[in-house]
């Protein structure tokens, strides 16, 4: 194995040969999760810390079912975003926990790069990016390959299949962390990643990123897509002064029946959720064979464990009899 | 203001070319009662004068500021009058204008009283900018006048601009009856939105919500339209992008009562310099691309540019260690200004001086032409604020020996050639051989 990264706090850390390795892990971690007691000893006596500044129900708890399936202890730091202009200090508050003895700490905070910050302060403990302001969500973008990889077959055969993957990613770009992850991991898989979204939804500059094209109009692109990636509208983030209204942007770009009419039988359509149904999918679309939102909240345990495992577990795995 | 020192010894600045606007030439400098005496080579050593040894360097004017935030009153825990003159005459500076957004502003008489009073003992003279409007909030009109009867001659909202065009006018009108100069911190709120850094190529990986420098070309832009219009003064504070400079280029040419300057780390530093998410390197104007420093550089070389000022503007380290959008933008200069303009302009020293002294002091109205004694040129009878430049000499920038109460240097380990020797400020002096004297 490969030396996997101290932290994780973008896509970029990994590479593509550090997503395979993630992908491969969470493969046996899938199948510890169909067992009837999903528990494996192999990070006993560690301990992990959530620590998240921004609410997040999916998230923290898919990581905290992670570290548990992985026997670590887990410690949860539920921090309301206003704590650090309560005057209680980022940096305090990690190398308090630092000072803990804690191996790894997974934090989402509103502000992007605050996990780099964090890395920086610290000097033993691993960080994990849950998400951070409108920068990134690695373990977000490697859940939704996993997921892909399994709808193509799964293993080296699903992996093979991202070369030149026709992968479609609608919706609020600017302010999207998922995007920015997603984007990555594709092209670092060797996808071709199309952005669909009004321009005011762009990020101002695409110069360098890894994409094939960007596009305004969704109808254009369903057609030739692999998969569909929906992101939501980021209201919470002010998106509503970069679109009329909601109904202007369903209209334009929502993922409604007769859009998904228009593409091939095997287009895998995701959405990272939360999914605001009636905006930017249509319920019944949500509801389709080919909508693969809940597969993705199952793998997002086996992904995380994954990672979790192969920044802190002493030995690497040999295949799944050692998990 | 000028008051010639008490009982400050007679020097002698011994063996260096002494450069001012007049020109250059090899001369020997003698000070006393806070005035020069004598100028010219090979002068005899007065009995008992202080010799201050200038071989190799060169002997200017005194750098002027024309954009210090000394934070004191408010905000004493980054930095104090005291702390901030001692790191102006550390890097040359012998007068610093100080900016009004202190708390509270200096937007009244008893303010403007209060840091002339401060500064009183400071090692550099401490020029009060005063604030345009109330409370820096774009309202309504500060007493101007009151504050021009204390010697305010430079008013601005610094750290925001004046964001409603119809009030601009007005203050613009209204100064040009006081003879004051009004200075403008360009930036159009409703583009800048919440932006914590340039809006371009970097703000858009980094995901840091971007300032485009259209947020300071439409200012600009505004603003030498009133100045048409009004006839009045201004002066653009830290230009940072190529339109915002071609912008006062075609203004000069114009002929409109223009004035610009630039701050160096936006001739020395770039946006990628965010790419950590340290917010050391967060400041605003924001660091921009190559394109607008290249711009930033030309617009100095040809004079479009007529000074460059500090923007010093110290946080304590608590602010700093934060995220990078939750972190206050500013970073110290006052220590480094005249070494990155040797070390990263390509110009001659004598256009470098002049637009770290003598330039700087004509807009900031402390020159001669306006009764004051900052900017030269050497000659006897002047008041004596002078600095001594070691131009080839090389020193590395340590954030924990700068005199400043705050550490935030986005230069730390860099590498600068170009040292102050000694700084003598109203005939005392007060840096001996690169080391504060009080």
């Amino acid at each position: 194995m490969n030396q996997f990264p101290h932290h994780l706090l973008s896509i970029d850390d990994l590479g593509p040969d550090g997503i395979g390795e993630v992908l491969r892990v969470a493969d046996s971690f899938v199948e510890v999760g169909h067992r009837a007691n999903p528990k494996v000893p192999a990070l006993r006596g560690r301990t992990v810390a959530t620590l998240f500044f921004e609410d997040s129900t999916r998230t923290r708890v898919s990581f905290e079912t992670a570290a548990k399936r992985l026997s670590a202890d887990v410690l949860s730091f539920a921090v309301g975003s206003s704590s650090v202009k309560k005057g209680e200090s980022l940096r305090d508050t990690v190398e308090t926990i630092e000072a803990m003895g804690i191996d790894a700490i997974i934090i989402r905070h509103p502000s992007s790069g605050a996990p780099t910050r964090v890395a920086g302060w610290v000097t033993n403990l691993s960080v994990i990016n849950a998400g951070d302001g409108w920068h990134e969500h690695p373990t977000q973008a490697l859940l939704d390959l996993y997921t892909v990889r399994q709808a193509l077959g799964g293993g080296d055969e699903g992996m093979d299949r991202f070369k030149s993957l026709q992968v479609v990613i609608v919706g609020d770009i600017r302010h999207s962390r998922v995007a920015r992850s997603q984007v990555a991991a594709y092209a670092a898989l060797g996808a071709e990643v199309t952005l669909v979204a009004p321009p005011t939804l762009l990020p101002p500059s695409i110069d360098g990123w890894p994409i094939a094209a960007v596009s305004h109009d969704i109808d254009n692109e369903l057609p030739s897509a692999d998969v569909v990636s929906l992101l939501r509208l980021q209201s919470e983030r002010g998106s509503g002064e970069f679109v009329p209204s909601l109904r202007e942007y369903t209209t334009r770009f929502g993922l409604n029946g007769r859009r998904a009419a228009m593409l091939k039988p095997e287009t895998l359509i995701l959405h990272p959720g939360p999914m605001v149904r009636g905006v930017e999918i249509a319920s019944e679309v949500a509801d389709l064979p080919a909508a693969h939102i809940t597969g993705q909240v199952s793998n997002g345990v086996a992904v995380r464990m994954a990672v979790l495992f192969l920044m802190l577990g002493q030995s690497p795995v040999q295949g799944s009899s050692n998990v | 203001m000028s008051e010639p020192n008490r009982s400050d010894p007679t020097l002698i600045i011994r063996g260096g070319i002494v450069i001012d606007a007049t020109g250059e030439r090899r001369a020997d400098v003698v000070v006393a009662n806070g005035r020069i005496q004598e100028v010219g080579d090979g002068l005899v050593v007065p009995t008992g004068a202080t010799v201050l040894d200038a071989g190799r360097c060169v002997v200017s004017p005194g750098l002027v500021d024309l954009h210090a935030h000394l934070r004191e009153p408010g905000h004493e825990e980054a930095e104090t009058i005291e702390t901030g003159t001692r790191a102006a005459s550390l890097g040359g500076y012998t007068a610093v204008v100080a900016m009004p957004n202190t708390n509270p502003p200096l937007d009244s008489a008893d303010a403007v009283r209060n840091v002339v009073e401060l500064a009183r003992t400071a090692t550099a003279q401490v020029a009060v900018a005063g604030a345009i409007t109330v409370g820096r909030a774009g309202q309504r009109l500060a007493p101007m006048a009151e504050l021009a009867a204390l010697g305010v001659r430079l008013f601005t909202d610094d750290g925001a601009g004046v964001q409603s065009a119809g009030l601009m006018r007005r203050a613009l009108e209204y100064a040009r009856g006081l003879g004051a100069t009004l200075a403008q911190h360009c930036e159009d709120g409703s583009l800048a939105c919440d932006g914590a850094m340039h809006e371009g190529a970097w703000s858009s990986r980094l995901g840091i919500p971007g300032m485009p420098a259209l947020a300071e070309e439409v200012m600009v832009a505004r603003d030498i339209a009133l100045a048409r219009v009004t006839g009045s003064r201004i002066h653009f504070l830290h230009l940072s992008t190529a339109p915002s400079i071609e912008l006062v280029r075609q203004a000069k040419a114009a002929g409109l009562p223009v004035t610009a300057e630039v701050a160096p780390h936006h001739f020395s530093l770039t946006d990628a310099c965010a790419a950590g998410y340290d917010p050391v390197f967060k400041v605003n104007p924001p660091l921009r691309p190559q394109c607008d420093v290249d711009a930033v550089k030309a617009g100095l070389a040809d004079g479009t540019v007529d000074a460059i000022a500090t923007d010093h503007a110290p946080h304590a380290p608590e602010f700093k260690d934060l995220p990078f959008d939750l972190a206050p933008p500013g970073v110290l200069g006052l220590q480094t200004a005249l070494s990155l303009a040797i070390t990263e302009l390509d110009l001659p020293l004598t256009r470098i001086l002049a637009l770290l002294s003598w330039q700087p002091a004509a807009i900031a109205g402390l020159d001669p032409s306006n009764r004051g004694g900052q900017g030269g040129p050497i000659t006897p009878g002047a008041e004596s604020n002078l600095c001594v430049i070691d131009p080839t000499a090389t020193w590395t920038v340590d954030p924990m020996t700068l005199a400043s109460r705050s550490r935030n240097t986005p230069y730390a380990g860099r590498t600068l050639t170009g040292r102050v020797r000694h700084t003598v400020f109203r005939g005392e002096p007060v840096v001996i051989d690169g080391e504060a004297q009080r």
